[in-house]
C-alpha cells in the first residue's frame, strides 16, 4: 500500500517505546501536499519525538512513514527530502552564515555554481544577504533563526520540519517571525510540520492542528473547529487564553428539553448541537469567557445572577471573575463595560457556543 | 520629589559628608584587613614552599663543586658556571654510555610524540562515538573502559611484558608507544565523551539532517569546536608520558631508555663523587618539557577542564 498522491507525509501505525515507556502509540497522520500542520501539546506529549521520527533522527518501534509516496521508514535523514529548523537554531558556530547554509550542499557534492545560486535565492527570500560573511555569534536571535530556516531552504526539500523554532525568542520577535513563517509558507507552498506548545502560534499558522497528549493525537482539525468544538476536555482546556470555564453538574431531561443543572443554576440547552445522543448523568459544562455576555438584557432564554469577585483589566478588554455554583467563572468584556467589584450582574450566552463533556471520560457529548 | 530636589540633596550630602553621620557612597575597603592578611599570607607561604626547592636547584646547578662543598645551599653562586648543564646534557655517564641526557631526551621525544598523537586520535573518536552515536552495548563498553582507569598498573606489568615479547616488540620504542596509548585510553575517552556530550545535541542532529555521516560530523563539526579539550588531552598526555618512569624502565633497553630513567641512573650512580650541580641541572632539564607545556597552554587547560566538567 502506498499513500495517495496528494499526501506529502503519511504516518501509519507509528509507535515508539524507550524501554518500557511508550512515547508514541499507534499514531496515524496524513499531511496533504502544501499543508501547514501544527503539532500542539504540553511538554512531554511526544510532539517533538514525532517530529524526530519523521526526520529520521529516531528509529521507530512500530509502523512506517511515507514522504512523497516513498516509504522512508529506514532511510537516513538526508534521504528523506526534509529540512529541519531547531529551537536552539543549531547553527555551526565555527562557520560563517554562508558556510552554514551551504554545508548540506557541500556534503552532497553539489557543484559550486549551483550552491551559489541557491544561497543567493535563500538569502534574498529571508533577507539575510548582508549577514552572509558573519559568524553565528555575531547575529541576533531573530537573524539566527532566519539562517536556520535558510539552511532548510537551500536544500530544496519537500517538507519543512520546525521544532519549536520561536521558543527562544522574545515576545515581539516571536510575533514578527510568526508572520514571516506564514508568508514563507504562502510563497513556497511547501508542506510544513511545526511543533509548538504555544497555542497562538498554532492558531495563527496552522491549516490543521494536531493536539497531542500522552503520545496520542487527541484532535486533528482546522484551528477554528478545534477552538469551537473541542472533542474532549483536555483539548478544550489547553486551547484558549484565558482558559475555558468549566462547571461540573448534571445533564437532565426536563419538560422543556435537555438542560444542564448545577446547584441552583439551570441552563436549557435548546440550541446545543449534541455530538452523540444525550443521556442523563454527570457532565462538565464548558464555555469560553468571550462567549458570555454580561448584563445584556433579555435576549437569552435564561439568565444567571452572580456577583463580581475580581476584575482584571488587560488593556484591550477586561476579565471579570465570578463564582457560579461555587466554581470560578470568567467573562471577557470590553473595557468600557467593566463592572465594579461586588456588583451584581446577570450572565447570558448562546448554548450553541458551549461544550458539554462527559465528566467521567472527558469526551464531548 | 523633583529631580532638582534630589540633586540638591545629593550635593549637600557630598559637601557635608563629615558633618552628616551615616554611610554614604561606596563602602570603604581596608587594605590590611584580617581577610586580606590571611589570604595573601597563605598564598605567600604556599608560593615560597613550592618555589624554594626550585630556587635551590637552580642556584646549585650554577655553582662549581668547591662552592657546593661550602654548604651554603641558599646563597647565590659566587661564580656562575654552566659547566654542570653542559655535562648533564652531553657527557654524563649512565652505565656504558657517556653521552649525557641528550640520548634520553631524544628517546623521550620519540616515545612521547607518537604516543600522544595515537592515544588522542583514538580516544577522541571513542569519546565522540560514545557521546553521540548510541550504539548497542555503549554503556557496557564505557563501564569497562572506566574500570580500566582504576586497575593498578603494577598488576598489568608482567602480562604486558609477555604480550610484547610474543609479538616481538619488547624493548622497542614502538612497544612502549603502544603501552602508553592503551593506558591513556580510559581517562582520555572519559574526557572526550564528557566534552562531546556537553555540546548541544541539536547541532549533531542538524548535521545529520544536512547529510553528514559519522566522520563528516566528527571532522567538520565537532573537531573545529573542540580545541580546548584537545589542549587538555595533549597536556595530560605529554606530562604523563614524559614523566613516566615505570613503563620506561620496564619496557625499554638501556639504549632506548627515556629521559626519566636516564636521569635516575645519573643521579643514583653510586660510583665516584656525587656531582650535585650536574644532578640538579639534569633534573631541571628533564622537567623542562612539561613546564614549558604548562606555561604555554595554562589558560586553555583551565578552560577545557571546566568545559568537560559540566556534564558527566
Amino acid at each position: 500500500m502506498t499513500a495517495a498522491n496528494d499526501t506529502s507525509v503519511s504516518i501509519q501505525d507509528l509507535s515508539l517505546n524507550f524501554g518500557a515507556v511508550t512515547v508514541l502509540e499507534t499514531l496515524n497522520l496524513d499531511v496533504a501536499d502544501g499543508e501547514f500542520i501544527v503539532l500542539l501539546g504540553p511538554s512531554g506529549c511526544g510532539k517533538s519525538t514525532l517530529l524526530n521520527c519523521i526526520a529520521g533522527l529516531l528509529d521507530v518501534s512500530e509502523g512506517r512513514i511515507f514522504i512523497k509516496g516513498k516509504n522512508v521508514t529506514w532511510e537516513e535523514p538526508k534521504d528523506r527530502g526534509i529540512g529541519m529548523v531547531f529551537q536552539s537554531y543549531a547553527l555551526y558556530p565555527q562557520m560563517t552564515v554562508e558556510k552554514n547554509l551551504s554545508f548540506g550542499l557541500r556534503v552532497a557534492g553539489t557543484p559550486k555554481e549551483e550552491i551559489a545560486k541557491r544561497i543567493a535565492r535563500a538569502a534574498e527570500i529571508l533577507q539575510i544577504e548582508p549577514l552572509l560573511q558573519r559568524k553565528p555569534a555575531a547575529l541576533s536571535g531573530g537573524q539566527r533563526q532566519r539562517v536556520a530556516i535558510g539552511r532548510a531552504l537551500v536544500r530544496d526539500v519537500d517538507v519543512f520540519l520546525f521544532d519549536e523554532p520561536l521558543s527562544n525568542l522574545d515576545a515581539k520577535l516571536r510575533a514578527e517571525l510568526r508572520v514571516e513563517i506564514k508568508l514563507l509558507h504562502r510563497k513556497l507552498q511547501n508542506t510544513m510540520i511545526y511543533v509548538t506548545h504555544d497555542q497562538i502560534e498554532a492558531m495563527t499558522l496552522a491549516d490543521r492542528i494536531a493536539v497531542m497528549k500522552g503520545g496520542v493525537i487527541q484532535q486533528l482539525d482546522a484551528p477554528q473547529t478545534i477552538y469551537n468544538r473541542p472533542v474532549n476536555r483536555f483539548v478544550a482546556g489547553f486551547l484558549g487564553s484565558p482558559a475555558m470555564n468549566f462547571i461540573d453538574g448534571r445533564l437532565e431531561d426536563a419538560a422543556g428539553g435537555w438542560r444542564f443543572a448545577a446547584e441552583d443554576i439551570k441552563i436549557p440547552l435548546g440550541t446545543y448541537d449534541f455530538a452523540k445522543p444525550p443521556a442523563p448523568g454527570p457532565v462538565t459544562f464548558g464555555i469560553r469567557p468571550e462567549h458570555v455576555s454580561l448584563n445584556s438584557g433579555t435576549g437569552w432564554p435564561f439568565s444567571i445572577a452572580a456577583n463580581v469577585e475580581v476584575v482584571e483589566p488587560m488593556g484591550s478588554d477586561t476579565l471579570v471573575w465570578l463564582k457560579l455554583a461555587q466554581q470560578n467563572f470568567s467573562v471577557r468584556v470590553t473595557s468600557e463595560r467593566t463592572p465594579k467589584n461586588d456588583e451584581a450582574v446577570t450572565l447570558g450566552f448562546d448554548p450553541m457556543r458551549a461544550s458539554l463533556f462527559d465528566t467521567a471520560t472527558g469526551t464531548r457529548i | 520629589m523633583s529631580i532638582a530636589d534630589i540633586t540638591a540633596q545629593a550635593s549637600v550630602a557630598a559637601g557635608a559628608r563629615q558633618e552628616i553621620a551615616g554611610p554614604y557612597g561606596p563602602k570603604p575597603r581596608r587594605m590590611i584587613s584580617r581577610r586580606n592578611v590571611f589570604l595573601y599570607g597563605t598564598l605567600f607561604v604556599m608560593a615560597v614552599y613550592y618555589l624554594l626547592p626550585l630556587y635551590v636547584m637552580i642556584v646549585t646547578s650554577l655553582k662549581g663543586m668547591p662552592e657546593i662543598r661550602l654548604g651554603n645551599i641558599f646563597s647565590p653562586p659566587l661564580e656562575i658556571t654552566f659547566e654542570p648543564w653542559v655535562k648533564a646534557w652531553s657527557t654524563a655517564c649512565t652505565g656504558l654510555n657517556c653521552d649525557g641526557l641528550s640520548r634520553g631526551f631524544w628517546n623521550s621525544v620519540r616515545i612521547t610524540v607518537p604516543s600522544v598523537l595515537l592515544s588522542i586520535a583514538i580516544a577522541s573518536v571513542n569519546g565522540y562515538a560514545l557521546a553521540n552515536w548510541r550504539f548497542k552495548g555503549a554503556d557496557t563498553f564505557f563501564i569497562i573502559l572506566i574500570v580500566g582507569a582504576f586497575i593498578p598498573y603494577q598488576v598489568m606489568i608482567y602480562p604486558i611484558v609477555i604480550i610484547l615479547r610474543e609479538i616481538g616488540l619488547y624493548g622497542s620504542l614502538s612497544g612502549l608507544v603502544i603501552v602508553h596509548s592503551i593506558f591513556g585510553m580510559p581517562i582520555l575517552t572519559l574526557l572526550f565523551r564528557n566534552y562531546f556530550a556537553s555540546m548541544p545535541e541539536e547541532l549533531f542532529r542538524a548535521a545529520r539532517v544536512d547529510g553528514a555521516g559519522f566522520w563528516g560530523i566528527f571532522l567538520r563539526i565537532m573537531l573545529p569546536m573542540s580545541l580546548p579539550i584537545f589542549v587538555v588531552a595533549i597536556i595530560l598526555q605529554v606530562t604523563g608520558i614524559w614523566n613516566d618512569f615505570l613503563f620506561g624502565v620496564v619496557y625499554t633497553r638501556p639504549d632506548t631508555y627515556p629521559m626519566t630513567v636516564q636521569l635516575n641512573n645519573i643521579v643514583n650512580s653510586v660510583q665516584g663523587v656525587k656531582e650535585y650541580n650536574v644532578n640538579m641541572a639534569a633534573t631541571i632539564l628533564t622537567g623542562l618539557v612539561p613546564l614549558i607545556v604548562y606555561f604555554i597552554s595554562g589558560k586553555l587547560f583551565v578552560r577545557g577542564i571546566a568545559a568537560g566538567a559540566v556534564k558527566g
